[in-house]
């Protein structure tokens, strides 16, 4: 693939210069696999993230290695960071951010709890008005941001804001125990051990087949690539980017819900922006530029793995926990420096 | 987008019939604000034909184009396509009708490769997943079909020079089922090799004779080279219009230098 297409630049228009491979069909498909791979900004990130659980692995045999820390590592902490940052790839791909999906984790539970505890409405019902909310919340960041022209940052701080305040005000700023009615469902969405990875893992897959082989995704990119060229196509660049921003409202509305099942508590100050910028962060550490265009969700996820994996490492050696940002983020810009770098050197190599 | 229109009697008999007009534009005017930017156009396209617009800074290609592709519509004077007369209500109008324009460098999309540039928003599905194979295939036949060489069609389209990335954004619109071509400065900032790919395939689409073409360009010689007719545009007007072979890059050039000459002269009586 390399050779190819430095030839097509000199040699462009020349008799001879058919396209690639076409009478080779297995050799065609084998050079085209290979290229995929060596192409894939994924690499890195899988064995950055494969070091350091190695690393942390192998020194921390028996508190790092353990069942109950794989179940901390990630369903508690990488859990939430990927399914959030499925959201955030698809967004910022079409050249768009949401600061506010960390408030619609924070709200969805309650607004769970208030339908279910307060209005009587059967506790599925109410589950299923939770994940709607997200999906509304999202529709209003699209709102705003497409039709009234706001620039999606603003919106969403505003938004956030507001989700923040609503989560509060609401809730006199305590803590309140799940609905007993509520919680047989809940079984399904985060309760169990493994339940919030094995959601992460299943929506990674879908909304990675949603990117990279449907054509919601294939308008994603090409929204954010070149927003007046896809216009032009006919594409619907507003549809898009109001889809992707309910995609994510609900993808943070489910997290929500998640999380407070998991823990038999629904905390007004649960989310917020801590998880949205590990998301974020994750998203970029994985490949996805913050340009548009670009970005890929599995990427994410392995980004999301070695952020969590470092979260949890470090608390197990004991560094303390003052000094932990400093480390973290050190640790995020040393492994965004080496993905930019290596991908800047990849790209070296093949032109 | 592929529905053309029913009353085209050209389609069924090319040879016999004479040359009718695919486009014609009549007394188009176009103000904005205190600026006149096209003043009384006049223009017509045959079937087949490759019609060269020229013209300087601001003497209002842009605009007609715009016109011409239902970007904008005109404030006064009539538009006929296919003999029929219409008001190009948007780009989409204008598609549906086998008007399509190709702009250089807004067309296609860098991140994604050849194929599915020539599918975007076509997309062939095996319901709900793309079928990459089917539009793989199609693309490069289609590709082969138009003699435009590139190295395979997986490559991403911001790896293609300028010639290639141009010669494929015809090759889309040609596909959509375009029957009049609109190109914005095909051959701007280009090597010679990359005009040489472009000016074959224009070669090449005349040769098919569905196509009709109209040419935004700035390089008289290259005009000259691959178009049957030469339209001038100065100040919102056609000031000439030849067939090609009986004018010259020297008589347009005389134009144009005389242009320069009066303004200059005017603004030193100022």
């Amino acid at each position: 693939m390399s050779n190819t297409t430095e030839r097509s630049g000199m040699l462009a228009g020349l008799p001879g210069d058919g396209p690639g491979g076409t009478g080779n069909g297995t050799l065609d498909r084998l050079l085209r696999g290979a290229g995929v791979f060596g192409r894939q900004r994924e690499a890195t990130v899988f064995v950055v993230a494969a070091a350091l659980l190695l690393y942390f692995g192998l020194t921390n045999p028996s508190t790092f290695g353990s069942r109950i820390n794989a179940i901390d590592l990630l369903s508690e902490i990488a859990a939430p960071i990927i399914i959030i940052a499925i959201g955030e790839v698809l967004l910022l791909i079409c050249g768009e951010i949401d600061l506010s999906v960390g408030f619609i984790f924070a709200c969805s539970p309650f607004v769970m709890f208030y339908l279910n505890e307060y209005f009587g409405v059967p506790a599925l019902l109410a589950i299923i008005i939770s994940l709607a909310f997200g999906v509304l919340c999202g529709w209003i960041n699209g709102f705003l941001t497409v039709t009234l022209g706001l620039p999606s940052f603003i919106t969403t701080l505003g938004t956030g804001f507001i989700l923040a305040g609503f989560a509060l005000y609401t809730s006199h700023a305590e803590s309140k125990t799940i609905p007993p009615a509520t919680i047989g469902y809940g079984d399904w969405i985060g309760t169990g051990p493994w339940s919030q990875f094995i959601w992460a893992v299943i929506l990674v897959v879908i909304f990675h087949i949603v990117l990279t082989r449907t054509s919601w995704g294939l308008h994603t990119i090409a929204t954010g690539d070149n927003q007046l060229g896809a216009r032009e196509a006919g594409i619907k660049v507003g549809r898009i980017k109001y889809g992707n921003f309910m995609i994510t409202g609900f993808l943070g509305a489910l997290v929500g819900l998640q999380v407070a099942f998991y823990n038999n508590t629904i905390d007004p100050l649960a989310g917020g922006y801590t998880p949205m910028f590990y998301s974020i962060t994750a998203a970029v550490i994985g490949g996805t530029a913050m340009l548009g265009g670009s970005g890929t969700i599995l990427g994410a996820f392995l980004g999301a793995i070695a952020l969590s994996t470092l979260i949890d490492g470090f608390d197990i050696v004991g560094i303390t926990a003052n000094v932990l940002p400093i480390i973290f983020g050190g640790a995020i810009l040393i492994a965004m420096i080496a993905n930019v770098q290596l991908a800047r050197l990849r790209a070296k190599g093949r032109t | 987008m592929t529905s053309q229109p029913p009353e085209t009697p050209e389609a069924a008999t090319p040879a016999t019939a004479p040359a009718t007009d695919v486009l014609r534009a009549e007394h188009m005017g176009k103000r904005f604000g205190a600026v006149t930017a096209l003043v009384d156009v006049n223009l017509r396209l045959a079937k087949g034909e490759v019609l060269g617009l020229l013209g300087d800074n601001g003497a209002g290609k842009s605009t007609l184009l715009k016109i011409l592709c239902g970007f904008q519509q005109q404030d006064s004077g009539t538009l006929m396509v296919n003999g029929e007369e219409v008001l190009l209500r948007s780009v989409d109008h204008a598609r549906s009708l086998g008007i399509d324009a190709v702009y250089q460098d807004l067309a296609l999309i860098n991140q994604l490769s050849v194929y599915h540039n020539m599918f975007l928003n076509r997309e062939e599905l095996r319901w709900p997943l793309l079928n990459n194979r089917a539009m793989r295939k199609t693309a490069r036949e289609h590709l082969d079909a138009m003699g435009v060489n590139i190295p395979s069609v997986d490559v991403e389209v911001a790896r293609l020079s300028g010639g290639q990335r141009q010669a494929i954004a015809i090759a889309r619109a040609v596909y959509s089922d375009a029957k009049i071509l609109l190109l914005d400065e095909p051959l701007a900032a280009m090597g010679a090799k990359e005009v040489a790919i472009i000016l074959d395939l224009i070669r090449d689409l005349k040769r098919r004779g569905d196509v009709s073409i109209i040419i935004i360009a700035h390089n008289y010689g290259q005009a000259l080279e691959v178009c049957d007719r030469i339209n001038l545009l100065q100040h919102g007007m056609i000031t000439l219009d030849k067939k090609s072979k009986d004018t010259s890059v020297a008589e347009l050039n005389d134009i144009v230098v005389a242009e320069y000459r009066r303004a200059l002269q005017e603004r030193q009586r100022t």
